[in-house]
């Protein structure tokens, strides 16, 4: 049986050797069933944070939640003293992470703060005080302990603006924040003796991540390269046998699972559509027809009513543009197009084109709230919704293949150069 | 009223609008591709490269260029939620 890192003794928390000179300090949570409301866990979460010794100083690298304070200061406190303290290190400042900050702060205040440039604005907002001294610092910045060096590297987006991972040097060590890691805690600690946490690292990647994917890829460019022993992420086992794998996973999940049989010079449109009576299929349809015109532009037509969402999202992730069509019933778009839009958000939708269509009884509400919903999802709606009394009439319908038409040629850059006041921009998406 | 004409650049559609609108109100209305997050100059997600007429905006304020800076903006990147167009002629596009 392998042997257990010692956590405690007599009840007192203990730090737990990494290396000589590098400890893990951080906490165990493991009734924790669900993280940040969106991510469950089965068996808990660890919040990871770590001890630097070099020959003129100690580093002190994340924190923990708030309520698990006891736990790391007193691991700290077995292995350093507080006047010890030069440096702190915060890869991220999600309050997990941060939650013992103020009080290590007041405990050794002579120690040195390193963030990230884009983490000053957060980092104000959660010591509620304007004054205080820190360095921002950036992918090439280093820190010398002495015999040990940590460097920085800026990898924002992993998953907050402010994240970056920290480097040791001496000891081929990255110190990742949330990059690498999961929710899953096992008092054995390291990847090569704890249980089974594959599910784990995936579920993490998949929801905190996935909608992070170009900058995930932007990160490893910076990180592949680096010689490695040990990747210690902020949560969940710390990763000492073949890290590489690791990050060679990342490196899968950022890129498409099957090849695409589209072409680069191709454009892909989706439409969705739901109807209850055909009119809003009608109009799907010869949306689609009038979309199919236009050369290199891949179009497909889906009615909701035919999948889970999850397939769909899929989908999405990868297209250029998403049509909705929905009816309007009790003055709202359906529930089935709501799901699929609230499900939207484990992905990059920045910039993709987006539109709107759907037939109504008498109000007809739906088709802008939607295009309201696609403009917060931060696509770009360029092309005012339709909506349609009931059933289309044949003028109606070539409305309809129009609006398909021009959101294709707009996918490819192929509408014409406009010149338009905006005062006859009517805001009401309605055309008469 | 003095108006401003803006050019879109990722979309080719040009608009003219009456002096004092925010770029951002003018983007969404055609579909530009700037896209945007708290609208109050705070967030950082409207950051909007100006290729044209860079004086035809109002200058940014003491503010804005704060979150330009901790955003690393580059030159002649406005927040679109944020520069109000004066007159003249601009261009501008999503970074």
């Amino acid at each position: 049986m392998s042997k257990l890192p010692i956590l405690t003794v007599d009840g007192v928390p203990q730090a737990v050797a990494l290396s000589e000179r590098v400890h893990w300090i951080g906490a165990l949570d493991p009734n924790l069933r669900t993280f940040d409301i969106i991510l469950k866990t089965a068996n808990g979460t660890t919040y990871n944070a770590y001890v630097v010794r070099g020959s003129e100083g100690v580093a002190v690298i994340d924190t923990v939640k708030e309520n698990f304070a006891d736990d790391f200061f007193a691991r700290l406190e077995s292995v350093a003293s507080y006047d010890e303290i030069k440096v702190i290190v915060l890869n991220h400042l999600e309050p997990d992470h941060t939650g013992a900050l103020p009080e290590l702060m007041r405990r050794a205040p002579q120690a040195q703060l390193y963030i990230s440039q884009k983490a000053q604005s957060m980092l104000k907002a959660l010591l509620k005080q304007d004054e205080f001294d820190f360095t921002p610092v950036m992918t090439g910045d280093k820190v010398s302990l002495g015999d040990r060096t940590l460097a920085f590297f800026h990898t924002p987006y992993l998953h907050w603006p402010d994240t970056q991972c920290t480097y040791l040097v001496e000891e081929k060590t990255l110190f990742s924040g949330d990059v690498f890691g999961c929710h899953f805690c096992d008092v054995r600690l390291f990847n090569d003796v704890v249980g089974d946490f594959r599910f784990s690292f995936e579920y993490y990647y998949a929801h905190i991540m996935r909608p992070f994917k170009d900058y995930v890829n932007r990160a490893l460019t910076l990180l592949e390269p680096l010689p490695l022993t040990t990747i210690l992420p902020a949560h969940g086992p710390l990763l000492r046998d073949q890290p590489q794998r690791y990050m060679q996973r990342y490196n899968e999940l950022s890129r498409s699972a099957l090849h695409s049989e589209i072409s680069s010079g191709e454009k892909t449109l989706l439409i969705f559509y739901i109807s209850s009576y055909g009119n809003t299929r009608r109009m799907a349809e010869a949306i689609y027809e009038g979309a199919m015109t236009i050369e290199h532009v891949r179009v497909s037509l889906y009615d909701l009513e035919g999948s889970e969402v999850a397939p769909f999202v899929d989908l999405i992730e990868g297209a250029d543009g998403i049509l909705f069509g929905t009816p309007t019933i009790n003055g709202d778009a359906v529930k089935p197009v709501w799901d699929l839009l609230s499900s939207l958000v484990v992905i990059n939708l920045k910039s993709k084109l987006g539109g709107v269509f759907g037939s109504y009884g008498w109000t007809g509400e739906g088709v802008k709230m939607v295009e309201d919903r696609l403009r917060g999802l931060k696509l770009r709606v360029p092309i005012p919704g339709i909506r349609i009394k009931l059933i289309p009439t044949d003028e109606e319908i070539r409305i309809c293949w129009q609006f398909g038409h021009e959101m294709a040629q707009d996918l490819m850059g192929l509408r014409e150069a406009k010149v338009i006041d905006i005062a006859d921009l009517a805001w009401e998406a309605v055309r008469e | 009223m003095a108006k401003a004409s803006i050019t879109f650049e990722d979309i080719n559609v040009t608009v003219t609008a009456p002096a004092g609108t925010r770029l951002i109100e003018i983007s969404e209305k055609v579909g530009s591709g700037i896209t945007y997050g708290c609208r109050e100059g705070d967030c950082g997600t409207c950051i909007t490269k100006v290729t044209e007429g860079w004086d035809n905006l109002t200058e940014a304020s003491v503010l804005e260029d704060k979150i330009l800076r901790e955003n690393m903006a580059g030159k002649h990147n406005r927040l679109a939620c944020q520069a109000q167009v004066l007159g003249g002629t601009i261009r501008v596009k999503p970074v």
